[in-house]
């Protein structure tokens, strides 16, 4: 080529220089476990089913979302979420309603009919479960995923366990639970109502079963010596929320005592109140910040008119009167007597002090022990006879549906590996997203989404659901206030602030990658990142 | 504003992509088929605001006259770690010719295709803030008066950073440059020097004055696009952090030039024959202290002593932007 006068090369491009040489340091792409998933107790994949939910697939986030947990309708209306007190949100504006969300997706596969699937072959193996509370379908719905024959004994009339005998009809609307296990029925997992599993070895060896996962739960409700008249109504909470479930309701009458300072007294106050109580007293030794209940449910018992009658004990039970001592709260928090007494005209007493295993059934099993009235596991969910499983309320751990069905999922792989003769060894765990790992700056504010609330008339007369769901449109707007905590979201920052076009742009859903010829190591895609997936490591010489 | 709304999304709503968003209404920036007009290789220092800055507003150019686009450039850093002979790093026809001419090579380039029938051809001339605001203020005055059809785009760094740092007519007061030492009784450059170029081309009464920074890409794309599709003598002033010259960390770049539009000191602007038509409010308001200890360059108000004199000083100038640009 003829050149112009003195120029003697030929324009060349700049990609013959590589940079990358220069480098010291260099940006690695990672994802950090996101503080919601961190807390979930039943292990939900929190950011990543909110990913598929912020672009409006509803299905595929459904489908993340069972993934971990088979009851996500009634999971959205029951648990306590500690995912949304670990939200990095709340220190932006307030946390994503993530159990809203998740009601929503579970509400909408009811409506539209998702299934779950199979998908692997048939094992061969035949796993008993016993209990169809949330621990034991959630252990025969993970074991059916993993191809098992699997049947679940329950020895009430109808399956769901404390989720149908210990939480209302005002929480938890019976036809969501009923749609919720028949879906797990339909997986082929079968269910025996009214069999009570009375010699645990014999059961096994009757149905030819390989292993079993124990999930009896916790269904005795704790009795407390008090001096009592011949006449005085006392009952306990567990059976007055059972009876809820039959076809005469409890008698409680005008004026109800509760006693106790859980959930479970508060459920029993609140079901009074709708049973037409004028008044429905929860009397408890502490004060309310010692409170074992949860807040929320402390505060829509207040709405509703449930009084609280703090410091106190219940003494001595006559006929229509129950004689009420005062207490004080020593430097320990410990509630001492004061001798000050006080008489209460109510007539009834229901005593909500917590609740104990049955474990007839367990006579005659060797190896088992039993420490404070439930059964020891060691850390694969085994107790000491091997191939006998136990979780939920009946092992040592908080007693909620969220950890119950997390101890469902971890037995059930428990048991897969113990069936094929190993030992499930759970996948390393990411480091935490903390929230310092993230680049604000790039999220907008973005109120929190309330749900509607039933108005109080109807709280206290009837037992509709108290807390209604969100709508499409208010669903989307709060999946999307999800930062991503850790996780890559595809919001091209990286790709867009390199100074030298080093950062590769792979497509929707397949990220990005680094061009190492002419990556500088300047770290601004790390420092830019709104979710903290990228850091950067120090090149080796 | 001129920009086009993004839609609410709380995920990500001020990165460069959205994957909520529909294709068309993504940044420049986000498109996987962007031009990359300045491309890999280049050998700006890393973190380099400028590399950063040339890349959106010629790509943004790009995009906005269907690739049909010359530039000219000034001496200085960009010419320098961009076009090292013979090698280059543009992927745009680009011409260079001395330190003050970009301005008048490209009216003389505007006047050629003008001649030639070539009205879909933009012209682009861009240069740093020396060779703007000092050295080629008389050819870009020129250029302003004659309304030649022409987007001058300013990449400012604040000093003359590819010779070693010496102080410009846009180094801010207290700052430390080759030439204004951090010593004596005033350290840095003096109070009450300088001048500002975009309120200096608003006075010119040219159609469309803006000014941009590294830290809001929407922003600055908009104003591009804008610029780009307007008749006659425009100009873009472009505020990008050096990380040499300002002593900051080079993953700090777009942090701090974050904090000098929060702070107030770097205003974002927009005018149309000499009148304001427009301002980016501030999204969440910070004292000058966080824009300038982030960088080297104004340790000396900070240590030995704090210098809250003259740091008042500063912010008075961030409290006189927002009250007279109306920024919160």
């Amino acid at each position: 080529m003829r050149k112009p006068f003195a120029i003697t090369l030929d324009v060349g491009s700049s990609l013959a220089n590589h940079t990358g040489t220069w480098r010291t340091q260099r940006p690695v792409y990672l994802d950090r476990l996101p503080p919601c998933n961190h807390a979930c107790p039943a292990g939900e994949n929190i950011q990543g089913w909110l990913y598929h939910a912020e672009s409006g697939d509803y299905e595929r986030a459904w489908r993340e979302l069972v993934l971990n947990n088979p009851l996500p309708a009634v999971m959205g209306r029951v648990c306590y979420h500690p995912c949304e007190s670990a939200c990095n949100r709340g220190r932006l504006d307030a946390a994503v309603s993530i159990h809203a969300v998740e009601r929503f997706l579970g509400d909408e596969a009811l409506a539209r009919g998702w299934r779950f699937d199979v998908g692997v072959p048939d094992s061969g193996r035949r796993v008993l479960v016993v209990g169809a509370g949330p621990s034991g379908l959630s252990a025969a719905y993970h074991l059916r995923r993993l191809g098992h024959a699997v049947t679940i004994q329950e020895a009430g009339p109808l399956p769901g366990g404390m989720m149908r005998f210990g939480i209302p009809k005002y929480r938890l609307p019976r036809d969501v639970l009923d749609a919720e296990v028949a879906r797990i029925a339909a997986m082929g997992v079968e269910i025996r109502l009214n069999h009570r599993v009375d010699d645990l070895l014999a059961a096994m060896k009757a149905g030819g079963f390989d292993a079993v996962f124990l999930a009896v739960g916790a269904h005795v409700g704790r009795r407390a010596y008090l001096p009592a008249g011949d006449a005085a109504r006392i009952l306990d909470a567990v059976s007055v929320l059972r009876g809820m479930e039959g076809d005469e309701r409890p008698q409680l009458g005008r004026r109800v005592l509760v006693y106790g300072g859980g959930n479970t007294a508060l459920d029993v106050a609140r079901t009074a109140k709708r049973l037409g109580a004028a008044e429905a007293i929860v009397v408890y030794r502490r004060t309310r910040e010692r409170m074992p209940a949860h807040d929320s449910e402390v505060a829509e018992a207040m709405e509703e008119g449930v009084l609280f009658k703090w410091l106190s004990t219940i003494k001595q039970a006559g006929d229509a009167s129950f004689t009420v001592e005062k207490m004080r709260l020593d430097d320990k928090g410990f509630p001492q007597p004061t001798g000050e007494l006080e008489t209460i005209e109510a007539d009834s007493l229901v005593l909500a002090l917590g609740q104990d295993v049955d474990l007839a059934l367990l006579d005659g099993v060797p190896g088992l022990e039993i420490v404070d009235g439930v059964v020891e596991v060691d850390a694969n969910m085994m107790t000491g006879h091997p191939g006998i499983f136990a979780g939920g309320d009946m092992v040592p751990s908080e007693r909620t549906v969220t950890v119950a069905i997390g101890h469902g999922k971890k037995a059930a792989r428990n048991v897969d590996a113990w069936l094929r003769g190993e030992r499930y060894v759970p996948p390393e765990k990411h480091a935490l997203a903390a929230f310092e790992t993230l680049n604000t700056w790039y999220y907008t504010d973005a109120p929190q989404r309330v749900q509607p609330t039933l108005d109080a008339v109807r709280r206290q007369s009837t037992f509709d659901e108290v807390i209604g769901g969100l709508d499409e449109s208010n669903a989307l707007f709060e999946a999307r206030r999800c930062l991503s905590c850790g996780n890559c979201f595809e919001c091209d920052n990286c790709y867009g602030v390199c100074p030298d076009n080093a950062v590769v742009k792979l497509g929707p859903g397949r990220r990005f990658a680094f061009n190492h010829d002419y990556c500088k190591g300047c770290g601004l895609c790390a420092e830019e990142c709104p979710c903290g997936a990228i850091a950067m490591v120090p090149e080796t010489i | 504003m001129a920009m086009q709304p993004v839609k609410f999304y709380q995920t990500g709503t001020f990165t460069v992509g959205n994957r909520l968003l529909d294709e068309s209404e993504r940044s420049v920036q986000a498109n996987m088929r962007r031009t990359n007009s300045l491309n890999s290789g280049h050998r700006a220092c890393q973190g380099c605001g400028e590399a950063l800055g040339a890349r959106y507003a010629i790509d943004a150019a790009m995009r906005a006259a269907a690739n049909r686009l010359v530039a000219a450039n000034a001496t200085g850093c960009l010419e320098v770690f961009s076009t090292p002979y013979p090698e280059t790093s543009w992927q745009v026809p680009w011409i260079h010719s001395l330190f003050g001419n970009a301005a008048a090579v490209a009216s003389g380039i505007a006047a050629a295709m003008r001649v030639k029938g070539r009205g879909d051809v933009r012209v682009i001339a861009q240069g740093g803030d020396g060779g703007t605001t000092d050295i080629g203020f008389g050819c870009l005055s020129g250029m302003f008066e004659r309304n030649d059809d022409v987007l001058y785009i300013c990449y400012d760094n604040e000093a003359y950073m590819n010779t070693g740092v010496q102080r410009s007519s846009a180094t801010p007061p207290a700052a430390r440059t080759a030439t204004t030492a951090a010593a004596g009784p005033e350290p840095g450059n003096v109070f009450g020097t300088g001048k500002n170029l975009p309120l200096i081309a608003m006075a010119h009464g040219i159609p469309y004055v803006a000014t941009a920074s590294v830290a809001n890409l929407r922003d600055l794309e908009a104003k591009v696009t804008r610029a780009t599709g307007i008749q006659g003598a425009r100009y873009i002033h472009i505020h990008v952090p050096c990380p040499l010259g300002w002593g900051s960390a080079p993953s700090d770049t777009i942090k701090v030039a974050r904090a000098a539009v929060e702070s107030g000191l770097f205003p974002l602007i927009e005018a149309e024959l000499g009148e304001i038509t427009d301002r980016v409010r501030i999204r969440r308001r910070v004292p000058v202290e966080d824009y300038l200890r982030l960088q080297k360059r104004f340790a000396h108000l900070f240590a030995p002593r704090e210098d809250t004199a003259r740091i008042a000083l500063i912010q008075a100038i961030a409290d006189r932007n927002i009250e007279r640009f109306d920024l919160l």
